[in-house]
């Protein structure tokens, strides 16, 4: 199933009338989430993305613009008719009912042609568990299990209607990091195994970048970017793209083109064609740097971090936006420290310059 | 832990309250043992007050609270009273809790209103009903007026009833009481099903929304028992206030606990215990002792019922 949203938008009144400054939450939306793919909507908290996994839901009600399931428009259906499953943040397990009655529950709601003998939701019941790896735990209660397992039970109390889209809000942001890492994992394997069209909202970009078929970044209710993760990571259409992804983050420099040639403040790093002389805000990404002893970049040394398979290099320069600029080499290659300074060639396709009003990505060619 | 060289502070500032409780509290209560187990104890000390006379422990003072013969009455109107108040009022309560709470207009204003008995004086409270179901002053008819209860009867084709007046009969004075008690203990229980429902997280309600729940399956499923650490308190709380029933009585049928001409017919176990006070202290205590040990039994029983049917 398909989820089309077109022009989406979702306006908060404001509270006090008299400052009377309504909230733009979710600004002319427009997206087609193809068919049986995992989808993450990535930003900051504030940018829109809860606000509009809630349409999709229909447990809020957009201000503008139509929401599609296939071919059907489901602006007008309340949220039980459109046939979706929703994992909450804190998963609002019911707490008085064991994880059996919890997936049940949904179950016995179902009316007229649906309705199902006791045999059948068992069965459904625990074939789901089975799917989210819960089956021994059937007749406990929520607050004996762990974060990780009351996770995959919400997922299965929302799976087992056979909902038509997968809504999951901050899926991981209750747990501990190693179980983060697990329980991401598990979620891809759920959705492959599935096939249903799941949307995610995450502020966490690595968790994003790492189980996504696609991406949606967004701020203050825009879309700035949407795309495969890597071809987002690589191709940043503004600054603040390029700042949301990625870890360590990008490198920001202040920096000028002239005469075809990119200077970071006195540092002539690359040779371009195609963008008119002006300031602009250079952006580096951290495996762009090369070690080079006649690179072009200069920078000041300060630490050297061994990670094992890779060194991250720690270094200043006057230029730099951030207070350090961070590169990760390959751990073959030797830091003299006492040398004080490091030379760096940098990675044309690793360099990424901006507009230093609009933010907006300038593209060159390497010459 | 407070360190154990600053212990005696907080004793300290204990003091004050532990010595009034020792004295208007745990004292009182081991008198009451000592006097109810002491033979004969009233007339003896009524005697002379300033002899030192010798008591026999007995249970003398039990024998006597038994076989007293308005004791039945008081032991059958203060369970009658407990097992009508108690469900109705939590009933009640509880839909008003909810219809309460799920309008957002005038809710802090009905609030406020539903609230008002609580912080009424409940002889003031009695006296009103008492007009409401016309009550005989001082003995005197009032012919002009018959109250509103029995307008709004005659209003919908019913005859009067003699609610609480001379040769009224024990039901319509029960029924009386009843809808004072009620009333009474409405806005307590209101308060708080209310912060019990007002603290159930919203989003229980939201994901039985997604799956399409009905509004009386969400009510019986999820709102009853996320509330019922709420409605227990409130249950348990309201059978002990309810055997200690005695004001609501005094407050519409005065003194007499019962309609003219028919004294004590109302007469409840605190009534007796007040009664026996002033003059048969021995007989007071163990009456005292009777309805602790009633109250205490019932409160375990509720609680062992609780313990099964409440989530925590």
């Amino acid at each position: 199933m398909k989820v089309v949203l077109q022009n989406l938008t979702k306006i908060f009144p404001s509270r006090d009338k008299k400052a009377g400054k309504e909230v733009v939450a979710v600004n002319d939306f427009t997206f087609e989430i193809p068919d049986g793919k995992l989808v993450g909507l990535l930003g900051p908290s504030g940018c829109g993305k809860s606000t509009t996994l809630y349409m999709i839901s229909g447990l809020q009600k957009p201000t503008g613009g139509r929401i599609f399931f296939g071919e059907d428009d489901v602006t007008e259906l309340t949220t039980e008719n459109r046939g979706i499953g929703l994992v909450f943040q804190n998963y609002a397990l019911y707490p008085h009912m064991t994880v059996k009655q919890n997936i049940l529950f949904p179950l016995q709601n179902l009316k007229g042609a649906d309705k199902m003998t006791k045999d059948q939701m068992l069965e459904r019941a625990y074939n789901v568990a089975k799917l989210v790896q819960i089956d021994e735990l059937m007749e406990r209660k929520p607050s004996e299990l762990s974060g990780g397992q009351q996770q995959r039970v919400a997922i299965a109390r929302a799976l087992v209607k056979m909902p038509r889209v997968l809504l999951l809000d901050e899926p991981l942001s209750n747990l501990d990091a190693r179980l983060r890492l697990q329980t991401r994992e598990e979620i891809r394997r759920i959705q492959k195994e599935t096939g249903i069209t799941t949307v995610f909202v995450t502020h966490d970009q690595e968790e994003a970048m790492s189980i996504s078929d696609m991406i949606v970044v967004m701020k203050l209710g825009v879309v700035q970017q949407t795309g495969k993760p890597q071809d987002v990571y690589d191709d940043p259409t503004n600054l603040f793209v390029a700042k949301f992804l990625g870890t360590p983050p990008i490198n920001v420099f202040d920096g000028c083109v002239k005469d075809g040639k990119v200077y970071i403040g006195q540092d002539k790093v690359l040779e371009i064609s195609g963008v008119a002389d002006q300031d602009v805000t250079i952006g580096i990404r951290p495996e762009g740097f090369e070690l080079d002893p006649a690179g072009g970049l200069t920078c000041q040394l300060s630490n050297v971090e061994v990670m094992g398979r890779d060194v991250s290099v720690v270094s200043t320069h006057p230029a730099s936006v951030n207070p350090s600029v961070r590169s990760i080499i390959d751990a073959d290659n030797k830091v003299d420290l006492g040398a004080g300074i490091v030379r760096y060639s940098i990675k044309p396709h690793k360099i990424f310059l901006f507009n230093k009003e609009t933010e907006e990505r300038i593209y060159f060619e390497v010459k | 832990m407070v360190d154990s060289k600053h212990q005696w502070k907080a004793w300290l500032y204990l003091a004050p309250a532990i010595v009034l409780l020792l004295i208007f509290t745990v004292w009182p209560i081991i008198n009451t043992l000592r006097m109810a187990f002491l033979e004969g104890y009233t007339t003896a000390k009524e005697a002379n007050p300033f002899i030192d006379y010798e008591f026999t422990v007995g249970i003398g003072n039990f024998v006597r609270v038994i076989q007293y013969p308005g004791f039945m009455t008081c032991l059958q109107n203060t369970i009658l009273l407990c097992v009508l108040t108690v469900p109705i009022s939590t009933f009640l309560a509880l839909l008003i809790a909810v219809a309460l709470n799920s309008i957002k207009p005038l809710q802090r204003l009905l609030q406020t209103i539903f609230f008002m008995p609580y912080v009424t004086n409940s002889i003031a409270i009695g006296m009103v009903f008492a007009a409401m179901f016309n009550m005989i002053i001082g003995g005197s008819a009032r012919p002009d007026s018959v109250g509103i209860i029995n307008n709004v009867l005659e209003a919908l084709g019913f005859e009067y009833i003699n609610w609480m007046n001379a040769g009224s009969e024990y039901w319509a004075n029960i029924v009386v009481m009843v809808v004072y008690i009620v009333w009474n203990a409405l806005p307590f229980k209101i308060l708080i099903l209310l912060g019990g429902l007002q603290s159930v997280n919203k989003q229980y309600y939201e994901a039985a929304r997604v799956d399409g729940t009905p509004k009386w399956r969400v009510f019986t499923r999820i709102t009853i028992p996320l509330l019922s650490p709420m409605l227990a308190y409130v249950i348990i709380t309201g059978f002990i206030g309810g055997f200690k029933e005695y004001s609501s009585i005094v407050g519409i049928f005065g003194e007499s606990m019962g309609p003219v001409g028919n004294d004590y017919a109302l007469d409840t176990m605190v009534g007796f215990i007040y009664r026996a006070i002033g003059n048969q202290e021995g007989t007071a205590s163990a009456a005292a002792l009777i309805l602790f040990a009633i109250i205490f039994v019932v409160t375990m029983i509720n609680l062992a019922v609780s313990k099964k049917s409440t989530h925590y």
